[in-house]
């Protein structure tokens, strides 16, 4: 017989976010920290994707945290609750960006992806860079330079994408840009970055990297 | 199928995702096999998301969980003690009067916004990620507890909204609103809609 009745869990222990969003709107504060756990790291890199400050990025999650906190009553069931927190991140951390810079804002202009088709600039054979290299602090801080070299737009997108692996609808949602912008930007990202970590071009620092030779693991 | 590698470069972030169909998949598939060029940008993207998408590449700084669990802590009401239940209830007794007094105000403020004058004086970030219904006149922050149709929600950039003629809600998004000639609600007037908020 199918446990139908499973996944409400035994009483005290519920298994669903349903069941504790529910149980926390009812006054049990303190579940908040179960619910928002497996989202934590995912909060910050949002808000560090556009902060690109570590202690900016940190005090914006908390403070998006803590506004989702106060504001659970007000989320509707039919959305996704990740998608609802990092739609408040992301929004936590333009607000302080704009604030940073201190900008007059202009008039409401679309930020329109480029039209024009990203050429790849190397073609040669791939030199596959391993896994097994972010052992290496020197390897992530190369990744990381690269990374943040791209523009916002594409840095935000492929952040949201590829690292913390949302899906691309949760993405659009999160940035409040189409699916067909997200898989633009997206592209690009992956392309750009691409070329940046080529040997014969931004990344001739991973010729040096003695598992450089190795089979593809693919 | 056929396809030059121009459209291979333009799907091969797709490709990775699963996103295309399968006609153009195995068009995709025949051509990797014949071109060395696409193959190292096939593989050189598929190596990027492999690295970036490793749990190493985004290391939250020490000690962040905890210290985030502390200012939420310190932000959940009545988990302070004594003293700071009664400054809560101080600040919502000084609420209550503030509201009794302007009682009177006229409910209309948002309308202003509908007019050019008003529009001139909004400062919103156009990449802010707002939500309109999709038949109403007003766009929210996510979560704002004065959006009455919640049914039709779409999910939109504020210069979008804007540009698709919604106003914005002068509550949750009352800070890029020009404050002067009191078109934005005084404090103690957004503390009596919130009081007269139905949740």
């Amino acid at each position: 017989m199918p446990e139908t009745t499973a996944s409400l869990g035994n009483a005290g222990e519920p298994r669903g976010e349903e069941a504790l969003i529910r149980r926390i709107r009812e006054g049990e504060a303190e579940l908040f920290y179960e619910l928002i756990r497996p989202y934590e790291r995912r909060v910050y890199a949002a808000t560090l994707a556009i902060l690109r400050n570590e202690a900016d990025a940190e005090d914006a999650a908390q403070e998006a945290v803590l506004k989702a906190f106060k504001h659970i009553r007000q989320f509707r069931a039919e959305a996704r609750f990740s998608t609802w927190l990092i739609q408040i991140a992301v929004n936590e951390a333009r607000m302080r960006r704009r604030k940073q810079q201190a900008v007059v804002m202009e008039p409401m202009v679309d930020q329109r992806d480029e039209e024009g088709q990203y050429t790849p600039r190397d073609f040669a054979d791939w030199r596959e860079i391993p896994s097994e290299t972010l052992e290496r602090a020197e390897v992530r801080q190369k990744l990381a330079e690269a990374l943040s070299s791209l523009g916002q737009k594409y840095r935000e997108v492929f952040i949201l994408r590829d690292m913390e692996q949302l899906s691309i609808e949760d993405t659009a949602k999160a940035l409040g840009i189409s699916v067909p912008s997200v898989k633009t930007r997206l592209l690009r990202a992956r392309l750009m970055l691409r070329d940046l970590l080529a040997p014969g071009l931004g990344g001739s620092w991973s010729k040096t990297l003695s598992f450089a030779k190795g089979s593809k693991p693919w | 199928m056929v396809v030059q590698c121009e459209e291979v470069w333009r799907e091969v972030s797709n490709y990775l995702d699963g996103e295309v169909d399968p006609g153009l998949r195995a068009a995709m598939e025949e051509h990797f096999r014949g071109c060395k060029h696409c193959t190292a940008v096939l593989d050189g993207a598929r190596n990027v998301i492999q690295l970036y998408g490793d749990e190493r590449m985004m290391e939250v700084p020490l000690g962040y969980s905890q210290r985030l669990h502390r200012r939420l802590e310190e932000g959940m009401p009545g988990r302070r003690g004594n003293a700071f239940g009664w400054m809560m209830a101080l600040g919502f007794a000084a609420l209550m009067l503030l509201s009794f007094e302007v009682g009177n105000v006229s409910q209309s403020n948002t309308l202003e916004f509908r007019s050019e004058q008003a529009r001139s004086r909004i400062h919103i970030p156009a990449d802010l990620v707002v939500v309109a219904v999709s038949d109403g006149k007003i766009f929210h922050v996510p979560g704002c507890k004065f959006i009455h149709d919640k049914a039709k929600l779409q999910t939109m950039t504020a210069g979008e909204a804007l540009r698709q003629g919604y106003a914005p809600c002068v509550r949750c998004l009352r800070e890029y609103l020009s404050e002067s000639r009191g078109v934005v609600p005084s404090e103690a007037e957004m503390a009596r809609l919130e009081l007269e908020d139905p949740e």
